[in-house]
């Protein structure tokens, strides 16, 4: 369940939709709903946290591909 | 009253020129005079029309590039920036460029030679193009860092989509030896790193300044990508080969970032409606199995066992009020014979015989005496009367 935390933005919504089909489809136990909605849950929690820190992250790279942080980022 | 130095005066309006914008990039078309081409290889003359003159210098770096022979008295176009040269307190053109006076027509010849070329190679055709990812992690910006454009498009990045990391390949977009500079810059990002898709981006300006995007071997690099292009050069009505061999082409930088990434606003709105999904899908589930449970319910309700001896129950009922009922009518049966049997007892009573003046006689045993054959002379015996008793004795 930790593994949720490391989730990209992406990968947790595709989680989330595939859950939400299996819950919407009414062919799983009481406990298995239970628990794919409990899932559900975190997983549209990660979603919401990557949204709420999301900053844009910038590098650079060179020729032999090295990456160097890039400019500082301008807030205008 | 403040005063300055010559030197002073003339850095303010060299400084003056060099910020304006239009002077920064201008044709200017007139009739060549006063050439020289110096040692050094740098070419000096002057530009002028009935009414006036502007000086001229293109250097050697310049210059080498040339495609037009010049001599005095020709009709040119030149382009270049307007700036000052402060030993002599002169301004002039520095000249990047020079065409003959409907060489842009040649450009457009040049164009649309090459598009067909590649066009006809198959470069553009709809089947190469990759589609765009709709959730890039990683994006990889073809551009000069110090642009507008490459501002405008991180702008646009922390606006819309801040979860992706933004991965700049540098290069100068402008200029002779651009062109080979962005192909680098393309191989950069394919070769180095795994970013999901590529903007390749200029500001606008004149057609010359995006001329490198018309060049054959950056609209092959940019074919070649085996990730996925985004072109975003000039203005919307800017089209170079580039935006043809691109993935994908978008008006401008900062369309080409929006193209490139979903809206926050949008996730924000999908990711409510699928939470929303979700509660719905279990509460739904939820409702499933109360509803399964209310039917098991009512089911179990009929089949219980109760039901089943609730005949036997109710015969049973009935047997224990008949039994009360026939039980309670022999007492009364009984009751009466009993009241019947007694009156009969009472009327056989010998007490109530006695009453009438009988009387009973006993030995002194206590034996009733019912012949005479049963005494003997002088023998007592026990007279018993109503109420009392005389003893007597037999004489004869």
């Amino acid at each position: 369940m930790n593994s949720i935390d490391k989730l990209s933005y992406e990968a947790a919504l595709q989680q989330l939709e595939t859950i939400i089909a299996a819950l919407e489809s009414g062919r799983l136990s009481l406990e298995q709903s239970v628990e794919f909605y409990e899932q559900g849950q975190r997983l549209s929690a990660r979603c919401q946290t990557l949204l709420d820190q999301a900053e844009l992250k910038i590098r650079q790279v060179d020729d032999a591909g090295n990456m160097e942080l890039g400019l500082a980022p301008r807030h205008d | 009253m403040q005063t300055f130095s010559v030197r002073e005066i003339t850095r303010y309006i060299h400084d003056l020129l060099d910020a304006d914008s239009r002077l920064g990039s201008v044709w200017v078309q007139g009739e060549v005079s006063n050439l020289t081409i110096a040692a050094s290889g740098h070419w000096y003359f002057t530009m002028k029309d009935v009414k006036a003159q502007l000086r001229c210098v293109m250097f050697r770096w310049a210059a080498q590039y040339a495609r037009l022979k010049v001599k005095n008295g020709d009709e040119i176009l030149v382009h270049g920036r307007v700036s000052v040269y402060d030993a002599r307190g002169e301004y002039q053109l520095y000249v990047d460029q020079i065409e003959a006076v409907g060489g842009l027509g040649d450009l457009h010849r040049q164009f649309e030679a090459l598009k067909a070329k590649l066009d006809a190679e198959g470069l553009f055709d709809t089947a190469r193009k990759a589609p765009i990812p709709d959730f890039p992690q990683q994006i990889g910006i073809v551009t000069s860092p110090t642009a507008a454009a490459y501002q405008d498009m991180q702008n646009v990045l922390r606006r819309r989509f801040p979860l992706v990391r933004l991965i700049l390949s540098p290069t100068p977009v402008q200029g002779q030896d651009a062109a080979p500079q962005i192909v680098r810059a393309l191989q950069r990002l394919n070769r180095h790193t795994d970013v999901d898709v590529i903007i390749i981006a200029r500001g606008g300006g004149s057609i010359e300044d995006l001329w490198c995007f018309n060049d054959e071997r950056v609209a092959r690099a940019v074919a070649a990508s085996h990730i996925p292009v985004i072109s975003g050069i000039g203005h919307e009505i800017d089209f170079t080969i580039v935006d043809f061999a691109a993935d994908l082409r978008a008006p401008t930088p900062s369309s080409a970032a929006e193209l490139a990434t979903p809206s926050q606003e949008e996730l924000w709105i999908d990711l409510d409606r699928l939470t929303d999904r979700l509660d719905a899908g279990f509460e739904s589930r939820l409702a499933d199995r109360r509803q399964t449970l209310r039917q098991a319910r009512r089911g179990l309700a009929y089949a219980t066992p109760i039901k089943a001896i609730q005949p036997a129950q109710r015969q049973l009922a009935q047997l224990k009020r008949r039994l009360t009922r026939a039980v309670s009518h022999d007492v009364e049966r009984l009751n009466e014979r009993l009241a019947a049997r007694t009156k009969a007892l009472d009327a056989a009573n010998p007490a109530h015989i006695l009453a009438r003046g009988y009387a009973l006689v006993r030995s002194e045993d206590g034996d009733l005496i019912r012949s005479a054959g049963q005494v003997s002379v002088n023998q007592r015996l026990t007279v018993q009367l109503h109420e009392d008793q005389i003893k007597v004795r037999v004489e004869n």
